[in-house]
């Protein structure tokens, strides 16, 4: 009762630091722009807190705090709008929302997903805030509990999710996910530093590829091209869906399936060394498994928008655990909540391990901080909903130029580097096919994300695990086979054996239809040539490295595999067999555009600006597009493009970022937003 | 781009609402020296926003920004890649135009430069240091192990398997591998952490039982542990004094420095080959770890001005107070000094060169063509 008797005080104390006009000002400020930084998709909480970071110096450190608090914790709220109305992850904590929310805006109720996802999201905030109030006090003998071989299987446990949602047919689920995975091994190991994929000469990629280029190439581009190639607006019925109460009486119908996930959420927030990007999979996985009747997932079932939404907001609660506690960022927004927490007041508030005794007050500010700002975010959000849900209304050859604008600026800012933009197009075309050929999108997301964990973990804990072995037969087997691990470990073969056999009545991304054969073996025999080609790129590591060969080597040799085994059904299967899924059977008769020509128009964005930078190409292609694609009047075009201009550079110079520089500025020195 | 940056001061200020930031509008009318007002100066760090080099920048940038003639917008822009080369080769292809641009070198920039990385398109050579950082690191070790420590000599750690988080040989890792190998130990690295952070995270977890951190993580991070009883700190790597000598580290005066121990040491010798290379990647890492370079063809006026502002900054009165916490007692070299500290960290002796050339790819399988 000793904790009880710290902690009442404390709790007291803190709300005397948040309840003052001046603190709940800042909140309100830093929610505020937190949403705006949230609703563009490709940029979350690291770019918001960038902009602040100047600002912080000298800052009140309860003030700093609840402007910093506010932005982050509403990121994951505001990021549905981009996610259910567009399709497009907003951050990577909502990919998982865009599978149901995304059907539901097409179904024309956009204003229903969306109230869901927000109350979904505040009650995820409020519970995660409510247990990290009693849970931070004993956090820390948890959290150190999870040692490399439990963060292993948090790893493995969050890639078996690719069961559920691997599609009607397993092997093509498993062999995207290594797919993902073998993306994820390009450039240099982290181990001995051998190149796997990539040469010096390219430096770009011994830096491997960004997530936020793999999921804006992944899920944005496909959902843009096929909706630009349809030439109409995103809802197909000008209804919205009945206003936000029906979303509200969704979420309130499902409330333990809220609680359940906000627990996810928060629990594996904590975790440090996963961050968030693994939490939404986690959650809809959870969500499809307790579902009795799965057949909606994917083609708009509402549960599919509440689990993810109350876990991502909850996992921002549990994201301080590791950063107030231990000093370690759980994410890269937190790295840099850690450096700017540095520039507050005095110096005298330092994260890490002393927090708990020094500051429990401020720790206790910051947590009900959280809670509070997810209230305001919610609201501000939600009376917001209603007029942006009227996007979805919009003719999409006018939303689309301007989609295109975003994620390319999003893009060259997770690089900047004009190659940002090139593998953007070239994951947006993998996007594309794999979209057609009804290829798991998610596997390979989740393969993505996990690959660089998994593969650490599993060269340290191997390593570890031997010089324990060494010391002792006992010793290393009390170090693999912890409680722990021994939970997760049935976990995860539960939820394998349990995925897959459901897996088939479960369409993530929507019912496809088969057509011939010859197209989608031809995209199969392509993906068999690049694993064929990474694996024996891996194999041809010298043995000097040989940790960063082995998961390579794994992973490919199994999806090559599966692949494998797939060209030999290809065989024998009819033309009717899931193997042969191709969408353009189905879609084809919606489609007005060719797909060519409408990738033709933004591959002529992306030349432009490696010749001419990217303002300069902005305005022509606005302005060509608007004219020539979506049959706009010159007049209208202009003021089109004059805007999207000005607001590209607004977001450009509030955000101090540069523009992808051309061929042209080699030559001439232009001025700022020109160079 | 001046009236931008002046206009998005005033917009940001306006919309944080920030009025504890005041710029003081004092103008010097000086006919040496450059006036940057309304300007934006980028500081460029070759790394993410999570580490020492940006906590560095961060607590530089806002008094820079007060200290400079003009009082510019200081801003830090993070530019991670290849461990730091990719910023670096960036940098070195910026010509000088109107001293905006600043570039912040760490250890991790100078080892790759030292040993011939394939990537290091960059020559210290032709840029100029405005300010050189010093730092120091210590090792610490688990309580039951800190016992069988003998006073200084760590012999009897010598049939101990130890196991270490490291982010790679090549680094500034290679410091403290080194100096546990002449002492006798058998350390393991494990690869692929991704920050010395998480370093501590496994030492704090059991699965580590050697490690080391830098001055500034370590009064931070390691301190609340070891007065919890849980870490016993080992030596620190120790300071210079101005002939070049290794002696105690001013901030942290009651530990042995590695020399003291390796004198302590049966099998650990002072000289030699392995100490002489030891001593200069030591030299290179960590008494002027982080410098702040203008770029090649910086004119004079412009080194001028950035060295006075550096000055002025370690002249504040509240310098020592402000600076202690967070970079720890190391000096702040400036002019001549800062150059000198650049000479020692960017030229070690070929044989130590070789030597440590050598011993990465006989003892870890690093080949550095």
């Amino acid at each position: 009762m000793d904790t009880f008797a710290v902690a009442l005080p404390a709790l007291a104390d803190a709300a005397g630091l948040i309840l003052q006009p001046a603190v709940l000002g800042y909140l309100l400020l830093g929610v505020v722009m937190g949403l705006c930084v949230g609703v563009f998709p490709g940029l979350g909480g690291i770019a918001g807190l960038s902009l602040l970071l100047p600002f912080m110096f000298g800052l009140d450190p309860v003030a700093g705090f609840a402007l910093m608090v506010g932005m982050v914790a509403v990121v994951p709220t505001s990021d549905t709008f981009a996610s259910v109305l567009m399709g497009i992850p907003g951050s990577s904590a909502s990919q998982a929302t865009v599978l149901d929310g995304f059907p539901l805006a097409k179904k024309g109720q956009a204003s229903r997903a969306l109230s869901a996802a927000f109350a979904s999201s505040l009650f995820g905030g409020i519970v995660g805030a409510l247990f990290l109030t009693a849970f931070i006090l004993v956090a820390r003998p948890i959290v150190l509990e999870f040692r490399t071989p439990e963060l292993l299987m948090v790893t493995l446990f969050g890639l078996s999710m690719v069961g559920i949602l691997a599609g009607r047919s397993p092997l093509k689920g498993i062999a995207a996910a290594g797919l993902g995975m073998m993306v994820g091994t390009i450039g240099e190991g982290d181990s001995a530093g051998a190149l796997r994929m990539s040469t010096y000469d390219i430096p770009y990629l011994v830096d491997g590829l960004k997530l936020v280029i793999v999921g804006l190439g992944i899920f944005a581009i496909p959902e843009i091209v096929a909706l630009l190639r349809q030439d109409k607006a995103i809802s197909e019925r000008a209804i919205l869906g009945g206003g936000w109460l029906v979303g509200v009486r969704d979420w309130f119908a499902n409330i333990w399936l809220s609680v359940r996930c906000s627990l996810i959420g928060v629990v594996v927030g904590c975790i440090p060394g996963l961050g968030g990007s693994v939490v939404d999979w986690i959650a809809y996985g959870h969500t499809v498994q307790s579902t009795k009747d799965r057949s909606r997932f994917g083609s708009g079932e509402i549960r599919g928008v509440i689990g993810p939404e109350s876990s991502n907001n909850a996992k921002e609660g549990g994201g301080f655990v590791p950063t107030l506690l231990f000093g370690i960022p759980g994410s890269g927004s937190m790295a840099i909540f850690i450096g700017a927490v540095a520039l507050l007041g005095s110096g005298n508030v330092e994260v890490g391990p002393s927090m708990l005794k020094t500051n429990l007050d401020i720790t206790y500010a910051i947590v009900w901080l959280l809670a509070l700002a997810n209230v305001l975010g919610t609201l501000i959000s939600i009376l917001a909903s209603g007029g942006i849900a009227r996007l979805t209304l919009i003719p999409f050859n006018l939303l689309a130029p301007f989609l295109f604008m975003l994620i390319a600026f999003a893009a060259f800012q997770s690089g900047q580097d004009i190659m940002d933009l090139l593998a953007l197009f070239v994951i947006g075309l993998l996007g594309i096919m794999m979209r057609r050929f009804d290829w798991s999108r998610p596997a390979f997301l989740i393969g993505f994300v996990l690959s660089n964990p998994a593969e650490a973990y599993a060269n340290q804990a191997v390593q570890i695990a031997s010089s324990r072995f060494r010391a002792g037969i006992e010793n290393g087997l009390e170090y693999i086979f912890s409680p722990i691990t021994i939970v997760l470990v049935i976990l995860t073969i539960v939820s394998v054996v349990f995925g897959l056999r459901q897996a088939k009545n479960i369409r993530a991304e929507g019912a496809v239809a088969s057509g011939d054969k010859r197209v989608p073996l031809i995209f199969l025999l392509c993906i068999s040539v690049y694993l064929l080609v990474a694996f024996i790129d891996a194999a041809m590591i010298p043995s000097s490295a040989h940790d960063d060969r082995v998961f390579p080597m794994f992973v490919g040799g199994v999806s090559l595999a599966c692949c494998l085994v797939l060209l030999v059904q290809a065989k024998f299967k009819p033309e009717t067999d899931p193997l042969f899924a191709d969408r353009s059977v189905s879609e084809d008769r919606e489609n007005i555009r060719g797909l060519w020509g409408t990738l033709a128009w933004f591959a002529g964005l992306l030349i432009l600006t490696s010749l001419l930078g990217f303002i300069i190409a902005l305005a022509i292609f606005l302005l060509f597009f608007l004219i020539f694609r979506s049959g706009r009047s010159q007049i209208f075009s202009v003021v089109y493009t004059v805007a999207g201009l000005c607001f590209m550079m607004a977001m450009g110079w509030m955000l101090n970022r540069n523009f992808p520089a051309g061929l042209l500025q080699e030559f001439i020195q232009l001025p700022w937003p020109l160079t | 781009m001046g009236f931008i940056s002046y206009f998005r001061k005033f917009v940001i200020g306006a919309v944080v609402a920030v009025a504890s930031v005041s710029y003081t509008t004092t103008s010097f009318a000086s006919n040496h020296g450059i006036d940057l007002s309304g300007k934006t100066v980028e500081w460029i760090i070759p790394f993410s926003e999570t580490g020492g080099s940006a906590k560095w920048a961060n607590f530089y940038a806002p008094l820079l920004s007060e200290a400079l003639k003009g009082q510019p917008n200081v801003v830090v822009k993070f530019m991670p890649g290849a461990g730091s080369t990719k910023g670096a080769n960036w940098f070195q292809q910026q010509s000088y135009k109107d001293g905006t641009v600043i570039f912040g070198s760490s250890g991790s920039t100078q080892f790759p430069y030292l040993l011939g990385d394939p990537r290091v398109r960059y020559e210290y050579g032709d840029w100029n240091v405005v300010l050189a950082s010093g730092t120091g690191g210590v090792a610490y070790l688990p309580p039951e192990l800190a016992e069988k420590m003998n006073g200084f000599d760590a012999g009897g750690l010598q049939g101990t398997d130890f196991i270490y988080g490291s982010q790679g040989a090549t680094r500034l890792d290679l410091v403290p591998l080194l100096a546990w190998e002449m002492l006798g130990l058998n350390v393991e690295p494990v690869f692929g952490i991704k920050g010395r952070g998480d370093g501590r995270l496994m030492f704090e977890r059991g699965e580590a039982n050697i490690d080391y951190q830098t001055s500034s993580s370590y009064l931070k991070g390691v301190t609340p542990l070891v007065e919890a009883g849980t870490a016993v700190p080992m030596m620190s790597w120790g300071a210079l004094d101005d002939d070049g000598n290794i002696v105690r580290d001013p901030t942290f005066p009651d530990m042995p420095t590695f020399k003291e121990v390796c004198e302590a040491t049966d099998g650990c010798e002072t000289r030699g080959d392995k100490w002489e290379a030891w001593k200069a990647f030591f030299i290179a890492g960590f008494p002027a770890q982080k410098m702040v370079f203008l770029p090649a063809g910086a004119p004079d006026d412009a080194i001028v001005t950035y060295t006075a502002a550096f000055e002025t900054i370690k002249a504040r009165a509240d310098f020592a107070e402000i600076s202690e916490g967070r970079l720890g007692k190391y000096p702040q070299m400036t002019g001549d000094e800062a150059k000198v500290a650049l000479d020692s960290a960017t030229r070690v002796p070929d044989s130590a060169k070789q030597f440590v050339t050598n011993w990465l790819k006989d003892r870890y399988g690093v080949s550095l063509q």
